[in-house]
């Protein structure tokens, strides 16, 4: 790599940096979403299969409209479908929510590998990024500060859920739902409903983190474009102990995980970097094995939900 | 209740209590039967609207559907090529439902079982074939059983959920797959598509006489057959499904729920990693990215499908198999993308889940003898 002589060795670190905030995009609307999901009692795993259909979806309206912002519109309303579709299924009695989540995983690939057949050609119009290296002369330095629009969306998201969850209404009963639904139908709120609204405001945040994948980073579709972003961001909601703000932190940090096998790659590394792609998940598993324990039940966690009772 | 038991000695009445506590059961298998069959009923309807709205001719689906699956000879040896590994795979998610357990990583066992399958063949290839074919399927069995025996115990000594953890060891083992097969155990002469050195054609496990199927069927139904006995005949089963049950009741009656946990994980992972072996001593000759078929995933639909029951796996499995087996023809003849079998097993996956809430709904099944 002659153009990154300049910096030597320090091209890793910048590229796990800059690609810290490229690949952690899709992984922060996606926890930030299943959060929220999650907060309301119910666990959502399909968001892989929703993520993949947002990524299909809004290349496809990209590319028909000329417009990714129209495309990103298009990817969340894909999304709360597919979280409609989720909520309803899982309302009706003696339903398990861990198995309709697996089942809407193969569901929405399969859906998105159907319709996206005739998008794997075209080229769709890109999401703008800005363009924070203006004042730096290194190539690497700038392709690292390339930030894209959603991330900074992403990014003043998980403040304002926390607020939202903390001090409105709204939050209230999310939580109220979440924490004991018994108490939440005393109260005259319908249990089912809050958890159709609160997974379908999930399943709109993971649709738009896969129009990132589609028309940002990579920036194309094609069938191998997630492979597990979106499980891996429900394991991180765990991590962040249902906190949108710690949210952000772990999805910076996965982020900076899955850039590494890229980066290493970049720099020359041919042999033993796909172990480095696994990178995410390990860290990911090891993470919740840290964090987990078998004696008692997680602070933080909503009492409704079914994986931590 | 004294009169009761008189009554039922007398030789009439006795005849009376026999029916009534059999009847009742057998209704009661029969909704077992009804309401899947219906849901898978209700699936195909609904993925005929759904390729009607891209202009196909539903009944040109069916019909190249059932053709393409059990129409002929042919096709049904296809139907049951794939059935083999989807049998194993299944079992990778009923045994540890019986614990109240979702491990939906077979796919993850499947390629560590073929890895370690392959790797062992390689190392003893100038052994007698049968030795090679039975140090394979050992090493497959550890391998996966290993694989998915982590998830389990992670989940009994820290807590982690078990569905996540499998799922990210899916990932997981495909990195060690492509690591390996584009890494140390690369084939140098396998250009174009990486992949490791064949295990020889004298160490492949051939056909079942008279058909183009291989041995990998019959092995699967045996597992199946096992499974189904060590569930419902053997102390360890019922232990298991008390545990399943009630896990409260199984800690208070002294039953070593961890030990529970980790054999029922390792057979279930033993099973997915025997299936791994199946693909390589059988179909695929060597570990390659092929092994990523999705077997394992279709694997979890046919468990869910079957009700976690072993027995009805297996022709459940059959039946996925065929599915996958008419895509060949669906593609060609109404030129279909590939991923219609998945959007079809999607909606049969959600539409079972749904029916779900019918179990018990429906009087008819509850009659009474009289």
């Amino acid at each position: 790599m002659a153009d990154a002589a300049g910096i030597g060795l320090w091209t890793v670190p910048l590229a796990v940096l800059g690609g810290a905030m490229r690949v952690s995009t899709p992984f922060l609307f996606v926890s930030l979403g299943e959060c929220i999901t999650e907060r309301s009692g119910r666990i959502n795993l399909g968001l892989e299969g929703t993520l993949v259909m947002g990524a299909m979806s809004g290349y496809g309206v990209s590319y028909l409209t000329g417009s990714p912002w129209l495309g990103v519109l298009a990817a969340g309303v894909a999304g709360s479908a597919m979280g409609a579709l989720h909520a309803s299924i899982c309302g009706l009695p003696r339903v398990n929510d861990i198995a309709v989540g697996i089942a809407l995983m193969l569901f929405g690939t399969g859906l998105a590998f159907y319709l996206g057949k005739p998008l794997i050609e075209p080229s769709a119009a890109m999401l703008p990024s800005i363009d924070f290296g203006w004042w730096s002369s290194i190539p690497d330095v700038r392709a690292a500060l390339h930030i894209n629009v959603l991330f900074l969306i992403g990014v003043a998201l998980a403040p304002i859920l926390v607020w939202g969850l903390r001090t409105t209404k709204w939050g209230l009963i999310v939580r109220t739902v979440g924490e004991s639904a018994d108490a939440a139908r005393a109260m005259g709120y319908s249990v089912n409903h809050v958890r159709l609204g609160a997974t379908t405001f999930g399943g709109f945040l993971a649709g738009v983190g896969g129009s990132f994948l589609s028309l940002f980073y990579p920036g194309s579709w094609n069938e191998g474009l997630s492979s597990g972003q979106g499980i891996t961001a429900v394991a991180l909601v765990i991590f962040a102990r249902w906190n949108p703000m710690l949210c952000l932190w772990a999805s910076l940090l996965f982020g900076g995980a899955a850039a590494l096998g890229p980066a290493l790659q970049s720099v020359g590394m041919t042999e033993g970097y796909q172990l480095f792609n696994a990178a995410p998940y390990i860290l990911t598993l090891l993470i919740m094995i840290a964090t987990c324990s078998p004696k008692r039940t997680l602070i933080g966690a909503p009492a409704e939900l079914s994986i931590t009772k | 209740m004294k009169a009761d038991v008189g009554a039922a000695l007398a030789p009439t009445a006795a005849k009376q209590f026999l029916r009534e506590a059999f009847q009742p059961k057998i209704w009661r298998v029969a909704e077992y039967v009804v309401i899947p069959a219906l849901a898978l009923a209700v699936s195909l309807g609904l993925f005929g609207i759904f390729v009607a709205l891209f202009g196909k001719n539903p009944l040109d689906l069916y019909y190249y559907m059932y053709l393409g699956a059990f129409g002929t000879w042919f096709s049904w040896q296809n139907t049951l090529i794939r059935a083999a590994p989807l049998i194993l795979t299944a079992l990778c998610t009923a045994l540890p439902a019986q614990l109240g357990m979702v491990i939906i990583g077979g796919e993850g066992a499947l390629l560590i079982g073929a890895l370690t399958a392959t790797g062992m063949a390689l190392a003893i290839s100038a052994a007698p074939p049968l030795v090679v074919q039975i140090s394979m399927a050992c090493a497959g069995m550890i391998g996966g059983g290993l694989w998915i025996m982590l998830s389990g115990a992670l989940r009994h000594y820290r807590g982690v959920n078990e569905t996540i953890s499998s799922l990210l060891l899916v990932y997981i083992a495909l990195a060690i797959l492509n690591f390996l097969v584009e890494g140390p155990m690369r084939d140098p002469t396998s250009l174009n598509k990486p992949s490791t050195r064949n295990i020889g054609a004298a160490n492949m496990i051939g056909n079942i006489p008279g058909t183009e199927v291989h041995w990998g069927l019959v092995f699967g139904v045996i597992a199946a057959v096992l499974s189904y006995i060590l569930i419902y005949y053997t102390v360890f089963g019922f232990a298991a499904r008390v545990a399943g049950g009630n896990l409260r009741a199984a800690k208070v009656v002294g039953l070593s729920v961890g030990k529970l946990i980790l054999v029922t994980c390792f057979l279930a992972g033993a099973a997915a990693g025997l299936a791994g072996m199946m693909e390589v001593a059988a179909v695929q000759g060597a570990a390659n990215a092929n092994l990523a078929a999705g077997y394992g995933f279709t694997g979890i639909l046919v468990a869910f499908l079957a009700r976690q029951n072993p027995l009805a796996v297996i022709p459940v499995a059959v039946l996925l198999g065929g599915i996958g087996a008419s895509d060949g023809l669906l593609q060609r003849r109404l030129d279909m993308p590939d991923a219609s079998v998945l959007v079809l097993q999607g909606v049969i996956f959600l539409v079972v889940l749904a029916s779900d809430s019918m179990y018990g709904r429906f009087g008819w099944f509850k009659r009474k003898a009289s």
